[in-house]
């Protein structure tokens, strides 16, 4: 099996995409390029959100094209400070892309785009996975954005709205560089992931999606595949819309939501690094992003408990903006009826302490 | 005694025609006008600037993001050549300035008399003219 799966690397790679930040070296102010030359690209990465006992683990891939002759990076929101960034499984998420693409169904053309007053950044750990330098950060927008500049990342200009859309909710951000030296020494070869594992205790899970639109025009088509291992099958915000069969469907599409097969597990497991996973019971979904970046505003909130309420912050909508299940006629009679509800309440409330108040007084 | 009244005014007029060369070649020390521009998340806060002919201004750039921009004042060609421009530092000519990040920059200008259609502030970081960072300037 195992040569089967290695032969959709490169499928994998191009289902996928992320993220870019060039090198500040291949960037002039003055119109310059991210990347001159077309040397240097980032080319994409997939991902695996697997959610058990309050532990996100998140397993993604990093691959580079080109010739690198400078330092390339990206920046990774994350939902909690992780307890360790290691290497991942080496065929894990092309496993998982398999169990999704059966050897009839062959792709030829894929067509992912290529790809105030502010305190220090927090460095809280340090990582380095094959020839990825990887630095976990805590601080705000201005803060993370800083010293990634000061480090030779070259930010978008949305990044600093960006950076602030993640950080207001949490601070946590993973800085990656590829070490081209590095990859040299080790034989790393062009456009070759290198899967990192991301170990994330936190109770509210949520898998990053609007840093996928960073840099790119809003009509410029995201493609990304998003893989959840869960207790049981989640709730996501947003939700995602059923699949029509079409492959050029448009949006967040659930793709596959099934108990996870044995076989599945069975070959996840088998793959050295990913012994992490759990033996069996888990809810798989599979969820396929085709949006334009400009629509991409927002991330995915899961909600594993069974309990079927993603938490609307988490996705990054704002409170005010969530939209209610109901019409909006509903909505604004719903809310009149409950405020009107709280206020009885609290008016009973308060006579029955002024009312027993008097009773101590007698 | 009228010749030396005329000597005078002659002297005068040249004095007030060299002042008029330097002004439209090098900003004076005399702006009529300051104009504080803030740049947040990649935008000015300013949309669109009237000045007047030959008017003289004072700007200052407030950047608040943490990446770097620039303030560039200019008609569509000066614009069009930053824009495919090799020129990663800004700051000796009246009008062009780089703003680092969390920084602020002044500069002054002096506009001429007339402004064609296409004059311009802009910054043209990679990708920042495309995103939105300019606007309109136009007589008032």
């Amino acid at each position: 099996m195992r040569p089967r799966i290695l032969a959709r690397a490169s499928v994998v790679s191009a289902l996928a995409t992320t993220f870019i930040f060039g090198s500040a070296a291949s960037a002039l102010a003055c119109g310059g390029l991210v990347a001159p030359n077309g040397t240097i690209s980032l080319l994409r990465t997939t991902t695996l959100a697997a959610y058990h006992n309050g532990i996100e683990h998140y397993l993604t891939s990093f691959s580079y094209a080109g010739k690198v002759d400078g330092s390339l990076g990206s920046i990774t929101p994350l939902p909690g400070v992780p307890t360790k960034v290691i290497k991942g499984g080496d065929w894990t998420l092309q496993r998982l892309v398999q169990e999704v693409q059966p050897p009839v169904v062959e792709r030829a053309v894929f067509a992912a785009s290529a790809g105030a007053v502010a305190e220090d950044a927090t460095v809280l750990l340090r990582a380095k996975v094959d020839a990825l330098d990887i630095t976990v950060l805590k601080g705000g927008a201005v803060a993370v954005g800083n010293w990634a500049r000061e480090r030779g990342f070259f930010l978008p200009p949305d990044a600093p709205e960006v950076l602030d859309f993640y950080a207001q909710r949490s601070p946590i951000f993973m800085a990656t560089r590829f070490n081209a030296a590095r990859a040299a020494e080790q034989g790393l070869g062009e456009g070759e992931g290198t899967p990192v594992h991301v170990v994330i205790p936190t109770p509210n899970p949520w898998v990053p999606l609007r840093i996928l639109s960073l840099g790119r025009q809003p009509t410029d088509l995201v493609q990304a595949d998003v893989f959840l291992l869960t207790d049981r099958a989640p709730a996501t915000l947003p939700i995602a819309e059923a699949s029509n069969g079409d492959l050029d469907q448009r949006g967040i599409v659930l793709e596959r939501s099934e108990q996870a097969s044995g076989s599945l597990m069975n070959d996840l497991r088998s793959d050295q690094r990913s012994r992490w996973i759990p033996n069996g019971g888990m809810w798989f979904t599979y969820l396929k992003i085709d949006a334009r970046a400009g629509d991409l505003t927002h991330d995915l909130a899961i909600d594993a408990s069974g309990y079927g309420h993603p938490d609307p912050i988490a996705a990054g909508y704002q409170p005010a903006t969530v939209t209610l299940p109901v019409g909006s006629a509903d909505a604004a009679r719903t809310l009149v009826w409950l405020g009107m509800g709280i206020a009885i309440v609290a008016v009973l409330a308060r006579w029955r302490i002024q009312r027993s108040g008097a009773a101590i007084t007698r | 005694m009228k010749r030396g009244v005329a000597v005078v005014a002659a002297c005068a007029a040249l004095l007030a025609a060299a002042g008029l060369t330097v002004a439209a070649t090098a900003a004076p020390d005399n702006p009529s006008k300051t104009v504080t521009v803030t740049i947040h998340f990649s935008r000015f806060d300013l949309t669109s600037l009237q000045v007047s002919p030959g008017e003289t201004v004072r700007f200052v750039v407030i950047n608040q993001d943490p990446i770097d921009h620039e303030f560039l004042v200019g008609d569509a060609a000066m614009q069009t050549r930053h824009e495919k421009g090799t020129e990663p530092v800004h700051g000796t000519r009246p009008g062009e300035i780089s703003v680092p990040a969390g920084a602020t920059v002044e500069t002054m200008f002096t506009f001429p008399a007339q402004l064609d259609p296409g004059w311009e502030f802009a910054c043209h970081a990679p990708g920042h003219f495309a995103y939105g960072m300019h606007g309109p300037i136009t007589l008032g």
